[in-house]
């Protein structure tokens, strides 16, 4: 099976003057068109450089092993003129905190026309313009906001533009970083919302990052659970949510109460302790110094990705016996 | 709680230690830096020169009425840098003129700061019209050309030393309240100041525990070149002949060779050797000092 | 023990730009804490809930109505002030901004032990008390975090420095504004735990400002709804969250993610302007019922009739005409 986007055991280090940093160590995902994988974990777990490598845009400090494949072929060796015909109209990257990643001084329409006029130099400007005008309207904004200014947009309305300007280029695979995490519960709906039906309709493939499993569960197909640089727990949204396999997905579930649930009240649930410092993990399952169900074996054993019939994977000890 | 009080004792001693190690760490980051070293290192022997002058050159030399070289003679064996048109080495007159120099460049430096961070700190920190009345008086100080208003006030106060200290302190402070006054309003709106206030602080408690601190940095940097500043203001205000006639700074040598036609008459090592000291004690100056933003200012450390 | 209630009344606050329109950013409302009770105060951002929490804890100066303690106003002379922050303290949103990055952690919770001489007044040494502070806040041994500087410290540990600051001056009641948002989903359960637990050992009362409903149900006893200014729907948690009375409570609920039994009720644009507060119902100009014609009945209300401010007690309280309208046609 060759899916839009293939992850084949990736591992990033980072290069310090104190030694290499593992930031992820062998994970291995598989996007295909029209199908939206999420990626949970803490920060620091790993999430967002792994997401830097679908376009090469991890720092240079950082030494990637392993493949990423977009469309089959490898990103990290691909030639510098194919990556950056990638980057304009194969993937594209939606970031949070919109207003910084705006330039305040231009109006919002000449920010989304930008990718399309180097793009596609032929166009004529009124079809530059209808363009932007159309992409806005699929992001739920009239076409007339294009002459405003990011200042005069409220949080939600930016974010919005961002993922026009993610669109303008019609990629196959967008990449959404905590695209939601700075908005209001109402706005996080609109923006969910735009998001969906862009996959609808455009059978876009769709990796979403977010430290909020319930948001995944609401919008993904598939979620992997990343912890300390791998995947723990990977399986079909709900299932993730609901039913999680790994400790430490349970955990993440339960961080977000079902709201009517009376046995989440006045019992919040939480993690004791903090996430491992990557550059001293500790021995073992390097979730075993936080996990409420740790054994004798886990603190010496190194629990491996393990798939069931069910189309679902965790890493951990436990599961292994089941 | 009998763990807790043992305490007190190693809570303190621990904190010194802390704070020595932030020196050293402070020091080890300023010794990478290579200008700032040299700078370091420069200053230092003309300090040390200034405080040994008894030493090196016998006051006696100062004195006309016991020069014992001609007029201008060129360096010799006897005059290493030569002699001035009263028949003085020139060398004795460079050694005794660091002294003054410098003095007045740390003098007028230090009133500069204060002046210029109270100023700054208090018309950040207080809104409304005490903060506007002061800023604008900034305003007004930094528009009026400095070198007219310093030459008018050298003249009213009269032509010491002392009041060359002040004419510069008194004008060069309007740059460093500019600064200490962005700085201000950018700590004043931090969330521990809002927390600070909760806590019950007044706005002394929070100047000084927390704003500061937060500009501290920024002053001693600001210090560094406050002095070339200075120095350079002295030796431009003795060179018009408003410095202190009864001693020997670099700048009332330049006027002195200036006024007997050294240039003309070709007596460059009357000229020379203080132009010379002045420019690069400024330079140096600056070099320490750019080199103390890169140790004190958190931000650029954090990008290494 | 006594209860002591900190108490909004008719509270409004007004900011003014110059020459521009007033922005009403609370606009009457009634509110109450009670020591070992934890409301939580719900909105989204432009609701007015963090100018309301600054207000109570006399950051700003209400524009009408007043703020109380124990039934008297609050004295706003610098000794009357002083008097209050012992008694009401405030953990800030982001405690990477609110702790001094230049002051180790034993001098950031010494801070108010220091300002209100505590020491001399307890008869303790400082050194005791900032030790006691911290262990209180969950962070054991104490000692060893005396001299960390923040940046040294997780999200997690720095949030309950700043706890440990606010307990340290042996509050009765505290406003935490958004305590977890900021944080790591796996910590924010256990900074939740941390406030659940003050509240049971040291009888702390707690107003939680949050856009979070998960959190209220989490950890609040009652909760008070705010849009645009005022509360819009008021009650014992499991009443406003199980069985919401106000259209916006329920699309507010309605969006959380992975709500199963709601359909999705999501409002189109945002919380308007304080500058122009709509006329009648402030609600009106987006409220799905009003759209969907179920409250057609009561239309004429809701755009033109203003709705009285929700009383600060007990009971489940909605700011609606339907809702009104239902109630009178069952009773």
């Amino acid at each position: 099976m060759s899916g839009l986007l293939e992850f084949e055991d990736v591992s990033v280090t980072y290069r310090t003057s104190g030694g290499d940093v593992p930031a992820v160590r062998g994970v291995s995902l598989s996007v295909a068109a029209g199908e939206v994988v999420g990626i949970a974990g803490e920060s620091g777990c790993g999430k967002s450089t792994l997401a830097a490598t679908i376009l090469r845009l991890q720092p240079p400090s950082a030494k990637v092993t392993g493949r990423v494949l977009f469309e089959g072929e490898d990103v990290q060796t691909m030639r510098w003129g194919d990556l950056r015909a990638l980057r304009w109209a194969g993937a594209s990257m939606v970031f949070q905190g919109a207003l910084h990643s705006l330039n305040p001084v231009q109006r919002v329409g000449a920010q989304i026309a930008e990718p399309i006029r180097l793009h596609e130099e032929s166009l004529s400007d009124s079809a530059v313009a209808r363009r932007v005008g159309e992409l806005l309207e699929q992001v739920g904004l009239p076409a007339a906001r294009a002459r405003a200014y990011p200042h005069q947009l409220s949080g939600g309305q930016r974010q919005r533009v961002m993922i026009a300007m993610a669109l303008a280029c019609g990629p196959r695979l967008i990449v959404a970083d905590e695209p939601t995490t700075a908005l209001d519960v109402m706005v996080q709906a609109q923006v969910l919302g735009v998001l969906r039906d862009l996959v609808r309709e455009f059978d876009v493939g769709l990796v979403m990052i977010s430290h909020d499993l319930s948001v995944l569960a609401d919008l993904c197909d598939r979620i992997a659970v990343m912890y300390a640089g791998r995947v723990v727990e990977q399986g079909p949204a709900g299932k993730v949510f609901t039913d999680p396999l790994h400790p430490y997905a349970a955990a993440l579930a339960a961080s977000f109460p079902h709201i009517g649930d009376m046995a989440a009240r006045y019992a919040p649930s939480g993690l004791p302790g903090d996430p491992p410092d990557p550059a001293d993990l500790p021995t073992g399952c390097s979730f075993h110094p936080r996990c409420p169900k740790r054994f004798g074996a886990c603190e010496t054993t190194d629990p491996q990705l393990r798939s069931d019939s069910a189309g679902r994977a965790a890493a951990c000890l436990l599961v292994e016996g089941r | 709680m009998s763990a807790t009080t043992a305490a007190p004792v190693s809570a303190r001693a621990l904190a010194r230690r802390r704070r020595r190690e932030a020196w050293r760490r402070g020091w080890t980051t300023f010794r990478s830096h290579r200008a700032g070293m040299i700078g370091l290192t420069v200053l230092t022997v003309f300090v040390l020169v200034a405080l040994l002058a008894p030493l090196l050159a016998p006051a006696e030399g100062l004195e006309v009425t016991k020069a014992t070289g001609g007029v201008l003679e060129k360096p010799s064996g006897e005059f290493w840098l030569g002699t001035d048109d009263k028949g003085r080495s020139v060398l004795t007159l460079l050694i005794w003129g660091s002294r003054i120099s410098l003095f007045v460049g740390l003098m007028a430096t230090l009133i500069s700061m204060v002046i210029g961070t109270i100023i700054g700190i208090t018309s950040g920190y207080f809104g409304g019209w005490t903060g506007a009345i002061l800023f604008r008086l900034t305003e007004w100080f930094l528009v009026i050309p400095f070198l007219p208003l310093a030459i008018v006030m050298a003249t009213v106060l009269g032509r010491s030393l002392l009041n060359i200290v002040i004419v510069i302190g008194v004008t060069s402070w309007p740059g460093t309240a500019l600064l200490i006054r962005s700085q201000t309003l950018t700590i004043r709106e931090r969330p521990y100041l809002e927390r600070a206030r909760v806590l019950g602080a007044g706005s002394t408690h929070q100047i000084r525990r927390h704003i500061l601190p937060n500009v501290m940095p920024m002053v001693f940097a600001n210090t560094t070149l406050t002095v070339a500043i200075a120095i350079l203001t002295e030796t431009t205000l003795s060179f018009l002949g408003l410095g202190d006639p009864t001693r020997v700074s670099w700048g009332t040598m330049l006027d002195q060779a200036f006024g007997v036609g050294a240039i003309t008459t070709g007596a460059w090592w009357f000229i020379v050797p203080p132009g010379v000291c002045v420019v690069l004690v400024v330079l140096c100056f600056t070099l320490v000092g750019q080199a103390l933003e890169e140790v004190l200012n958190p931000r650029l450390g954090e990008r290494r | 023990m006594t209860d002591t209630v900190l108490e909004a009344r008719g509270l409004s606050v007004t900011f003014g730009s110059r020459g521009g329109p007033l922005a009403r950013a609370v606009d009457g409302v009634d509110l109450s804490v009670r020591t070992g009770e934890i409301v939580a105060l719900v909105g989204e951002s432009g609701s007015g809930k963090t100018t309301l929490a600054r207000a109570l804890l006399g950051l700003e100066r209400p524009s009408a109505g007043d703020v109380l303690l124990d039934g008297a106003s609050l004295d706003r002379s610098a000794r009357g002030l002083r008097a209050f922050r012992r008694r009401v303290q405030l953990v800030l949103q982001d405690p990477a901004g609110a702790l001094n990055p230049r002051h180790t952690v034993y001098e950031s919770v010494a801070e108010g032990i220091r300002l209100h001489r505590l020491d001399s007044a307890t008869g303790r040494t400082e050194t005791d008390l900032v030790a006691e502070a911290l262990s209180s806040a969950g962070l054991r041994p104490p000692e060893r975090l005396f001299l960390r500087y923040p940046h040294e410290l997780s999200g997690g540990q720095r949030q309950r420095v700043l706890i440990a600051g606010a307990l340290a001056m042996n509050p009765q009641l505290l406003v935490a504004d958004e305590p977890v948002s900021s944080l790591d989903a796996s910590i924010r359960g256990e900074i939740l735990a941390l406030i659940l637990h003050l509240r049971d050992t040291l009888g702390l009362g707690v107003l939680v400002v949050t856009h979070d409903l998960g959190l209220a149900w989490n950890i609040a006893d009652r909760i008070a709804v705010m849009y645009l200014g005022r509360v819009v729907e008021a009650g014992p948690t499991e009443d406003v969250l199980r069985d919401p009375q106000h259209p916006y409570t329920r699309a507010l609920l309605s969006v959380v993610p992975e709500i199963d039994h709601m359909d999705p009720v999501v409002l189109t644009g945002e919380v308007p302007d304080p500058t122009r507060i709509p006329h009648g119902c402030r609600f009106h100009p987006r409220c799905p019922a009003l759209a969907d014609g179920s409250a057609a009945a009561v239309a004429d209300a809701c755009r033109g009739t203003a709705l009285p401010i929700l009383p600060a007690g007990e009971g489940h309280h909605t700011a609606c005409h339907l809702v009104a309208a239902r109630q009178g046609a069952a009773s």
